[in-house]
This record gives C-alpha cells, structure tokens and sequence, in this order.
C-alpha cells in the first residue's frame, strides 16, 4: 500500500506489473464472458484492502479508466480514493449512468442500471458484484451463447429473487446488464445473454 | 464519451510506463520503446471493453474508436488491434491470408507480433491459441480455448442494400430484416439459386444478422457452435463484433432453396484431400488447371502424413 | 508439377530493399535533407501536418522524404506515429482573433480596420516557369521584400465579428468545452456534431474537399458564399496544467482560417441573417480552409432547415469518405490476394452456367 498524496487514505496497491496483468485480467475476463457460469481466475498478487476481492479489483483495474464512469455501493466507497488514483474513472451518484458498477454489498435492483438502447445495446452498465461464494450455494443451471448445452454454476450470496431480476433482464434483450460475479481471485461473467434455470431439487446428479 | 477537459492522464500510472520511454525530443520511439504489443494501454482497455460487450451480445457491432496502425486500413488493421488487445506472452499466433501462412499480408503481421508482442508463432492450427484470419477458417476442427479473430473490410450486412448507417443501425434495433430475404429471394427468382458466393449473410443466435467477413460460404458452417470464440475486427468502419462459443450461426436459406456449400468435382493435386476449399491455379498458357488447399497447413500436414494426391 | 508458393518473408525483404532504393535515387546526387524539406517544400510539409493532424514540421518533412514525395504515404506515416503518443491532455481553444497575422483578405468589404494584407501568396503571380530556378544558385536578384506591413502590428479584428455588431451574422455559441469530441477517440456516430464534422474536415484530403466545395458552387447545394475573411498566421497554443490552474503559453503554430458568409433566408423564429461556414487549417492553405468552409456550411443544411439533398450535404457521406488514409487503404486493398473469395464466384458463376445451359433458354423460374 501507498499512502495517497492527498490525504491518509490508503490506496490499494495496483497491478504488479500493469500492462502483463491487465492482459491476464482481461483473458480471465473474456474467457468468463465467452463461458458463462464457468469459474476462471485471476492469478497476479493483488492484496486489495477489505472488503474488496482481489478479482474485483483486477476487473477494475484492466477495465476502467477516465472514459468510464464508474458506480460504488457504499460497501465500496471507501475504495474511491483507490480507484480515482489508478484510474481515473470519474466516479458517478446515478447507477444508470455508470460503465461500470462495483458493488461490495448487496447487489442493488438490476433494473436500476444503465440498461442500454435498442440502437446501442452495450451503452449498459457491466456490474461486477462481490458474492459470498462461487461453486457453493444455490444451484442453478444456465443455458445460451457460450455454453456446450448447459452449465452448473453454484453461487452464495445474490439476492432471493435473483433469478426473477435476471429473466427481466433477458426480456429486454438486446438491451440489458452484464454481470460480473467474484470471490476472492476467482469470477464468473454472467452476460445479459445468458438464461438461467433454478435447479429443481438438488438429488438429480447422479 | 467526451474528451477530457482535464490532465488527468498524467496521474495514470499504467500509461507512464510509455509516457517514460518517449524521448524528450519529438523523434519516433523505437520499436523497443513502443509498448507491449504496439498499442497503448488505454486502447487496448476500450477494445477490450467493447470486446467484452461484444461477446455479451453476439453478432451485434459494437462501435470502438478504432485507431491508425502502421500498416493501412484494408490490410487488417482492425483484426490487429482485436489480436494486439488480447495477446499475451503465453499465446501462440498463427496468422493466414487465404488460408495460407506463406502469403506476405500473413507474413507481415505475423512478424508485426513476434515483434513487437514478443510471442511465439505458428503455421499449426493445433497448436495456435489465437488465429488471426483473412478471409478463411481453418480446415483443421477449432477447438475449446481458441481464439479466431477475422479482418473484416465492411461489417455491415445490410450495406449494400441500404447505404446509411444511421438507417441499417435503426433496422438492427426493430430486427428488420426483410430486404435481406428480399434480396436473397431476388436471386433466387433470377438465377434459379442464391448467387451469394461469399460473405454470405448469417443470423447468430436468432437474432442479429451478421457478416462472417468475406470468407468463402464453405465456411459458414464451422461457426456454427464452433468451440472456438470469434472475434471480428473492423478497424477503418470502427466495429468489433463476436460469436460466443457454441453459439448457433444459421445462414440465410428458404425452405425450398437451403443453404448449400460450395463443391469440387476433384480432390487436391497435392494432399488428395476431398474436404476442403480449393484454390484454382492455372498452370500452363493453354489454360490447364490444378486444384489445390487453400489451406496450406492442412495440405501440409496430410502429405506429411501420406496423402498424396493425383499431381 | 505445382509447388505451393513459399517465400513471402524473403519478397518482402526484398521489396523494402528495393524501396530503399529507390528513394535514395541517384546516389550521385546529394540526399535531400529533412531541412530543406522543411524549408523549402513549405506547403507540402503543410499538407501533411494538417491531414496528418500532427503539427510537426521535422517529422512531417521526414515523412515527405521517407515516402519518396507520396503526399498520402507522407501522412499515413505521421497518423501512424500520432496514434502512439501519450496524452497529457487537451489546449485551451485558439484565439485567431489575437493571432499574428501574416495574410488577410476579405472579398467582402474593400477596407477594414488593419486594412488587407496580402502576404506570400501566389494569387497574382504569372504562372510562368521560372527558369532561374533550374540552376542551383540562388534566382536572379530581387530586391529584398519590404519588411513593412509583412506582418499585423497587433491582433486584427475578424470581418464576421464586425457584422456580429449589427447582428446581421448568426452568433455562433462556443460549445461546453467538455462536449467537444474527438473522433481519433471514438467511434463516429450520427448526426454527428459540428465539432466533430470540424474536425473531420480539418484532417480531410484536400482535393475530396475542393471537390466537394466546388459541387455546392455549381448548383449541388448552393449556399451563395462570400469569403468574408481569410486570415493566415502565428497563435499562441495554451495550455492549463492542472497543478497551476492557469493557461501558460506552450509554443505558436501557423494556421489558416476561413470564415465563409452565407446567405440565408431567417425563419419564423429567426430573423434573416447571414449563416457562416467555418474552416481552419495547419499551416498556410487556403484552398483547404476555402473547400472546408464550403463544406462545413453544406454540412449544416440539415440544421437551418435547407433541403439536403446534395453530397457535400450528406453528413454520412461526407465524414466517411473524407479521410484520405482510409480511403486509400480501403482502394488499394483489393491489390491484396482474394483467391478464395473470387474462387467462390467462380464456382457459383459456373454452377449458373450450367444451370442457364441445361434449361437451353431463358432461365425458367426468371420467365414467371
């Protein structure tokens, strides 16, 4: 950590190497984005200040930059210090203005994101929300670009009505939020794409 | 997004690492100076944040702020800022012009990356992480965990059936797709089939329609559901367009006229091969002709092999 | 027997090598330099660094000698190099109404305050080859050019700001500065604002837009222009660091500048008055600054409720095929190999051959 100029705010410690790391980031991403609901991982030394995940602040990192205007739930404000010195992302009140949202909390509505238009569709905000596990909790099954018929993919920590947000957001398709999910080093996307089907029961796996 | 008003890429620490090899006075770096894979890191983030929008929304164009490479708009400029924006030092390119390594448009960029990138080149499919094509896909099946990244001149389907992009990206966004059938079912009343040779119109994932780039309709069926993720660049017409893996890639046919793919009646004099697109080549001033792959790795590797062919 | 054609890396070595050559010329004859370049292919390094969008005059002349004298290459290579160099931020808008001026004419008013001052120009010159220049040596002795009134004394008024006073020229209200675009940044969208149709036709090849401009002057989208004012010289770039607050000087550069008036009729909610057309140039062009004047005032025909109905006002088609290094790029690629898809062609044009053969007649289903 460095202490930043300004104040006594501690800044998070950026990428080791910054432009290598943001191409590994961005492949772990982009592999996640290409195979919804498949875990990857972030592998670079990031030892980010609570309650930030080292995943989330690699998406950060690689990602944003003054042209993005970026959104902090209040579990992360006190990262804003941390991302204006890294990146310059102005940081924005409005969810539905954001490039790109960061939430450390509970995942706010979906629908109070920046959904796009139907003339520029990825004019939406990609949000990447912290959850208390990935591979463990609620079972669901995904289907749709990306996927070989259907993939698992566990997750603890979303809202109950989880799964209602989510079939909103596919009907507005091609408008729509993507989702990034971490937990520690590891993320899994969930772009607007995707269609996800609760699992009825857990004893169907052989 | 709007121009900043402010300074404030000076307190940007991943750009100084550019910014500190610029010599004081104004003379062009050297190819040692220039950064990782040619392109700076603030482009790389923005083409790969509109690649990453891309993925989410297959076969939707995403418009990205394209930049001047040094090579010229035509030659694959935006297939290269595509592979410069993903490459990494534990990739393994592989770059073919017509399905061939050897042509020189293939040899230049495949030297632009060794150079500048520092990565690992190959002719094999097989072994390639990252392919950059023009105008092919590789005979050889993709597999899981590739990435094929198309230079794309116009990336447009509906261009030449209207010439205004603010008209063709309102017909996107209400899903309007008759001209195209229309134009389609004209040829077909014409010609008695669809005529469309290559580039042929494709609707990815039931609902964008797309340009495959100008690949040879042969093509058109590996991007159906291919395990390899595909990446379109178009660098002067600023677009990047994607096909998730898996995803389903239908080409534009009717009932009574299904989409068909081009056929040889020989194999290749070389490799023997029946399977794959062959290249005409005239091989005397009496007009005599020979059939070859296009695609020479897969010649290459079948001859290797044993095949032979009847040349 | 045919043999797959290998060999690419070593045609490429040896083109370069060639070009090399080339360039060089006779090596009897002594290299040109980059400064004589400079100094005395003025108009040329002009060129470049306006459609280059680089305002360099070293690197625009090595970019002139390096293209052996290719205009478009020559800006290609300074665009190329432009693309790699870090940004540390945007300068405050010119003042040409404080610039230094070296040449300025109006056709619109025979005197004005600072008066017309005619400067290096060609505009009276007989276009007579001047056969003194064939020798090396200097041309035959002229006397030394008055250095009197070669340049203002001070900051020129601007002949649309004269008729501002009367209120009889549109106002032109300077934008937020933070909505001014940038379009070497960001995909261009339409409609596209005035800043970024400005500054595509600033980096605009300069026979696209006299071509264009001379269409709207024969009836293609006439607008009824004045060159109110043309006007070439030094400003002061100025920039504010953001650790001072303040605009500090940073160094002066050479621009031409346009400003067209034109007619128009007022509407109901704006009373007749003249409209402008606007065009500024690196360097000294005029011919430049005219045609962009021209086109930027068809450009905006949409906006004071002219018909568009003409090229020059046809925002798409104007900004798409404007920039010369696309253009180019865009032309000459098809001297790339396109075997395969021209084997496609081939194969389906035989398969209708055959097909029109078969049917020995009009070709059936095109009869209903």
């Amino acid at each position: 950590m460095t202490a930043h100029p300004d104040s006594a705010v501690e800044i998070a410690a950026g990428f080791p190497d910054p432009v290598l790391d943001s191409q590994a980031a961005f492949r772990a991403i982009l592999d996640a984005m290409a195979h919804p609901g498949r875990i990857a991982t972030v592998g670079m030394q990031l030892s980010p200040p609570a309650p930030l995940a080292p995943a989330s602040l690699a998406c950060v990192l690689s990602l944003c930059d003054h042209e993005t205007p970026l959104w902090l739930d209040d579990a992360a404000s006190s990262l804003a210090a941390s991302f204006r010195f890294h990146c310059g992302a102005p940081l924005v009140g409005a969810p539905d203005r954001a490039a790109f949202a960061l939430c450390c909390g509970p995942l706010p509505a979906l629908a109070g994101f920046g959904q796009g238009t139907a003339e520029y569709p990825e004019h939406s905000t990609t949000v990447i929300c912290q959850v208390s596990a990935l591979g463990d909790g609620v079972p669901m099954t995904l289907r749709g670009p990306g996927i070989d018929g259907g993939q698992q993919l566990s997750v603890a920590g979303l809202p109950d009505d989880f799964s209602a947000q989510w079939a909103a957001n596919g009907a507005l398709f091609p408008q729509g939020v993507d989702v990034i999910l971490t937990q520690g080093q590891r993320l899994v996307a969930l772009p607007r794409s995707v269609k996800i089907e609760p699992e009825v029961g857990t004893c169907m796996s052989q | 997004m709007n121009a900043p008003t402010s300074a404030k890429s000076l307190a940007m620490p991943a750009e100084t690492k550019s910014a500190e090899t610029k010599p004081a006075e104004a003379k062009p770096r050297q190819e040692a100076g220039y950064n990782y894979a040619y392109l700076d890191e603030q482009t790389k983030r923005s083409i790969r944040r509109a690649l990453l929008k891309a993925v989410a929304i297959p076969g939707y164009q995403v418009p990205f702020g394209s930049r001047e490479m040094p090579m010229p708009y035509g030659w694959g400029t935006g297939g290269v800022q595509v592979t410069a924006s993903v490459l990494g030092p534990d990739d393994t390119l592989k770059v073919i012009d017509q399905g061939a390594d050897d042509t020189t448009n293939a040899v230049s960029i495949r030297r632009f990356f060794a150079k500048t990138a520092g990565v690992k080149t190959t002719t094999r499919t097989e072994e390639a992480s990252v392919i950059q094509t023009r105008h092919r896909i590789p005979e050889t099946p993709l597999k899981a965990g590739q990435i094929v990244v198309f230079q794309v001149p116009i990336p447009e389907p509906l261009r030449w059936l209207e010439a205004s992009e603010a008209e063709t990206r309102k017909m996107h966004a209400l899903e309007e797709y008759g001209v195209m059938h229309v134009k389609l079912y004209e040829d077909v009343a014409r010609f008695g089939r669809i005529s469309v040779a290559y580039d042929y119109p494709v609707k990815v994932d039931g609902r964008y329609i797309m340009r495959p780039s100008p690949i040879p309709k042969f093509d058109n069926p590996k991007l159906d559901r291919s395990p390899a993720l595909m990446l379109f660049g178009a660098g002067r017409e600023q677009r990047i367009y994607a096909v998730p893996p898996y995803t389903e890639v239908r080409s534009l046919d009717f009932e009574d006229h299904p989409f068909e793919v081009e056929s040889w009646p020989r194999c290749c004099a070389l490799c023997g091969a029946k399977d794959s697109f062959l290249d005409e080549i005239i091989v005397d001033d009496q007009g005599g002709r020979q059939f070859v792959c296009s695609d020479t790795d897969y010649c290459e590797a079948r001859r290797a092999a044993g095949h032979r062919g009847p040349a | 027997m045919y043999v797959a054609v290998k060999g690419g890396e070593q045609a490429i070595d040896n083109a370069h090598r060639l070009l090399a050559e080339e360039r060089r010329g006779n090596p009897e004859q002594q290299e040109i330099s980059v400064a004589q370049i400079s100094g005395q292919l003025a108009l040329a390094v002009d060129r470049v660094m306006a459609e280059g969008s680089l305002y360099d005059r070293e690197l625009a002349a090595l970019a002139i000698k390096q293209a052996r004298g290719d205009m478009i290459e020559a800006i290609f290579l300074l665009r190329a190099y432009r693309t790699t160099l870090p940004r540390f931020g945007y300068s405050e808008p010119l003042r040409s109404d404080r610039m230094q001026v070296r040449r300025r004419v109006s056709a619109t008013f025979k005197d004005l305050p600072g008066g017309q001052l005619l400067g290096p120009t060609f505009d009276y010159t007989h276009r007579l080859l001047d056969m003194t220049l064939l020798d090396d040596g200097e041309p035959s002795a002229q006397p030394a050019a008055e250095r009197v009134g070669e340049s203002s004394d001070g900051p020129l008024p601007r002949v649309v700001d004269l008729l501002n006073d009367e209120g009889l020229i549109e106002t032109e209200t300077p934008a937020d500065e933070r909505d001014v675009g940038d379009l070497t940044r960001e995909s261009l969208t339409f409609p596209a604002g005035r800043d970024l149709r400005l500054q595509n036709l600033a980096r605009a090849d300069e026979g696209f837009l006299l071509g264009l401009g001379y269409s709207t002057q024969r009836g293609y989208g006439n607008n009824h222009p004045f060159a109110g004012e043309i006007r070439m010289g030094e400003v002061a770039v100025e920039f504010v660091p953001e650790e001072l607050g303040f605009p500090i000087e940073i160094g002066e550069i050479t621009v031409t500048e346009c400003q067209m008036i034109n007619q128009f009729q007022g509407s109901e909610q704006a009373p007749p008055q003249f409209t402008r057309g606007y065009g500024l140039v690196f360097g000294q062009s005029e011919r430049k600054a005219m045609s962009m004047a021209l086109v930027d005032r068809a450009l905006r025909a949409s906006e004071l409720g002219e018909e568009a109905e003409n090229p020059a006002q046809d925002e798409e088609f104007v900004l798409y095929h404007s920039d010369n290094v696309q253009a180019t790029g865009f032309v000459e690629h098809l001297k790339l190999p396109h075997y395969v898809d021209f084997q496609s062609e081939l194969t389906v044009l035989r398969r209708l051959r055959a097909d029109f053969e078969t049917a020995s007649g009009p070709v059936p289903e095109a009869a209903e």
